[in-house]
């Protein structure tokens, strides 16, 4: 019996060790689920691209409901897992919580700030990536409209709208901009009718290129401009492919990189605030097969013109969550 | 606002109120049978989910039609059986098809086609497409007539002009015919009805049936109709105006329209802050018109436009005396 014990008790001492020494990084995926063709997925690639060049593991978990966030932190960290990657504004709470029990872990959030010594924040600078967007629209506008869709009106998505709006007048400063929100709550996400009736109104006032920046609305928004035969501009991920030779461009967020750095960090990985934009490859233009035939030599050149002046700063693109106005549109 | 304007907003504004004519006609065939249904957004919510994944499948619009009329037939019998058959509490009954809908329409979504709670684009004949009416294009430069019929009465798909055509359908079987009368002294006292020798239970299961029909065609326009497609929570609170509607209306077929019209009329208003500036001279915040139907129904339930009165037997379960 005692024989037993002892035996059990040098087994998890093992298992305990092992896991400590294991240090595998982590990732917890939103309720979206890793497949979801956007935000999601991109983290999921990010992680795979890791694992692929390096040859290493990683754990992971979809979770299923908004009560397992604090849990699945904590199971990940408990079994030694570091770094613990999460994607999505959402797990603010629940790191706040946990990130002090675990001194020795490091956490990364994506999409939010969250203060802790062993907390790494990651925001995009989704202006600069619209302000690109913005550009290329007003150059392939005929009527010289552009339009602007956004999901839910909260400052984060007047941000994107912001930038957009300076890009086209930084091109054309007759532009005229239309903007629409879709709503107030949470629906507005995922109100794609809502989206084609926007759509149809803004081509009623002109418009002939419209980005949205509205999550499930946006495929409404890109599926009714394609039917009326005008150009649109997805968002997040690379939606060029939903539409081919009808969608301009997508403004991506390049979440796969974030990932992929701070899984390459490990253990060693930085904490802090960090701010993802042009000038580190967080945010850009999708360019590929789908889309080649609409942006002409010309339009790329200057876009790019434009990119490297925002990394060099010479060229800030406004922000509006810094202080809330906007002087190139109203909303 | 000029003429054309107009029209481009009356014709957003058909598009937007059919889904809420249908989500309302439904809850009115059920309310006046005395069966209470918060569950109108779920149940379109599965025929969304059902029609576009079928059609997709299929590559027939009218299958996926038939798929989700299906679907909400299936969730109208869980309601039925829970209301009626188990005299359940009908808004709890509602609510839980409601989330039901909300999760299981999102979870097969992804376990079909693997594209985060969606079904792929519908294209060609797997979606409903606009039908031109007859002489539409040759009407076109006539004078004011002519853009009317073109712009703003042809070019919907066909449930469009099927949920119009319901209205009066809905009135004469409602008001004219044995069964509707029937139907609605079921709503009002269902002891007389059973009393003269007609089934209460009967009665009300061939009402949810109806609403569940008509919740079918209004989900499946949504999904093959006004999108390509069935996206996660695509009705987006529709069916709650619907209800909000209904309650407008006095549970009654004509106005009924009226009331889907004004509301689908402000939404469509809220689509154009430009034109409401332009004609006003003031600028009018968008969040005040997507708030004005909820509003609106609340000046008619305080009772300052008029009482409504809702059907006196609904809600509540029927009990045989023993």
């Amino acid at each position: 019996m005692t024989l037993m014990t002892k035996f059990l008790g040098a087994t998890a001492a093992l298992a305990m060790t092992a896991g400590a020494a294991l240090a595998d990084p982590a990732i917890i995926f939103d309720l979206g689920g890793k497949f979801d063709k956007s935000f999601n997925e991109a983290a999921f690639n990010g992680a795979q691209r890791w694992a692929d060049e390096t040859g290493g593991t990683f754990a992971e978990v979809e979770l299923q409901s908004d009560a397992q966030r604090e849990q699945a932190l904590r199971r990940f960290a408990e079994a030694g897992n570091n770094p613990i990657v999460m994607t999505g504004f959402s797990f603010a709470t629940a790191l706040a919580d946990v990130a002090p029990d675990y001194p020795d872990t490091k956490f990364a959030i994506i999409d939010m700030v969250v203060d802790g010594p062993n907390v790494r924040s990651v925001v995009f600078n989704e202006n600069e990536g619209s302000y690109l967007v913005g550009m290329l629209a007003a150059m392939a506008s005929k009527t010289g409209t552009v339009g602007f869709i956004g999901g839910m009106d909260i400052p984060l998505i007047r941000k994107f709208g912001c930038g957009y709006a300076e890009g086209a007048l930084a091109v054309n400063p007759d532009a005229k901009i239309i903007a629409n929100m879709t709503g107030t709550t949470p629906t507005a996400w995922n109100d794609p009718v809502k989206g084609s009736e926007l759509t149809q109104a803004q081509i009623a006032q002109g418009a002939d290129v419209v980005y949205a920046a509205a999550g499930g609305t946006g495929v409404g928004v890109l599926q009714t401009a394609a039917d009326a035969g005008i150009l649109s501009i997805g968002v997040d991920s690379n939606q060029n492919y939903m539409h081919p030779g009808q969608v301009l461009t997508s403004m991506m967020k390049r979440v796969d990189n974030a990932v992929y750095d701070a899984f390459s960090a490990g253990v060693d990985m930085e904490t802090g605030f960090f701010a993802m934009g042009v000038a580190n490859g967080g945010v850009g233009y999708a360019l590929d097969d789908n889309n080649a035939s609409l942006i002409t030599p010309e339009m790329k050149a200057a876009v790019d013109e434009a990119a490297a002046k925002i990394a060099s700063g010479e060229l800030v693109v406004h922000d509006y969550m810094s202080d809330e106005t906007c002087s190139a549109v109203q909303f | 606002m000029d003429y054309l304007t107009l029209l481009q907003v009356l014709d957003s504004t058909l598009r937007m109120s059919t889904p809420l004519l249908l989500a309302c006609l439904a809850g009115l065939f059920s309310e006046r049978a005395g069966i209470f249904d918060i569950g109108l957004e779920g149940k379109m919510l599965v025929a969304a989910f059902l029609s576009g994944a079928v059609a997709f499948v299929s590559g027939s619009v009218w299958i996926g039609l038939l798929a989700g009329i299906g679907g909400s037939l299936a969730m109208s019998g869980i309601h039925g059986l829970a209301s009626i058959t188990f005299r359940g509490n009908q808004l709890i009954s509602g609510v839980a098809i409601n989330f039901l809908a909300a999760g299981l329409t999102v979870l097969a979504a992804q376990s079909w086609f693997a594209q985060g709670g969606r079904t792929p684009s519908l294209t060609g004949a797997a979606r409903f497409n606009a039908i031109e009416l007859p002489f539409a294009t040759a009407l076109k430069d006539v004078p004011v007539i002519g853009p009317l019929y073109y712009e703003l009465i042809s070019g919907h798909t066909i449930l469009v002009y099927v949920a119009l055509a319901v209205v009066p359908l809905s009135w004469w079987v409602l008001f004219r015919t044995r069964f509707g009368l029937r139907l609605r002294a079921v709503g009002e006292n269902p002891a007389a009805v059973d009393t003269a020798g007609i089934s209460v239970v009967r009665l009300r299961f061939t009402a949810v049936a109806i609403c569940g029909v008509l919740t079918g065609i209004a989900g499946a326009y949504m999904a093959t109709g006004l999108q390509a497609g069935f996206i996660k929570d695509m009705t987006a609170g529709r069916g709650y105006i619907a209800l909000a509607a209904l309650i407008f209306a006095k549970w009654r077929p004509w106005h009924a329209l009226t009331a889907c019209l004004l509301f689908g009329f402000l939404q469509a208003l809220a689509l154009r802050p430009d034109v409401i500036e332009s004609t006003l001279h003031i600028k009018v915040q968008v969040q005040l018109l997507d708030a004005l139907p909820y509003i609106l129904t609340v000046i008619i339930l305080a009772g300052f436009v008029g009482r409504a009165i809702p059907p006196r037997a609904g809600g509540e379960p029927y009990v045989k005396e023993r």
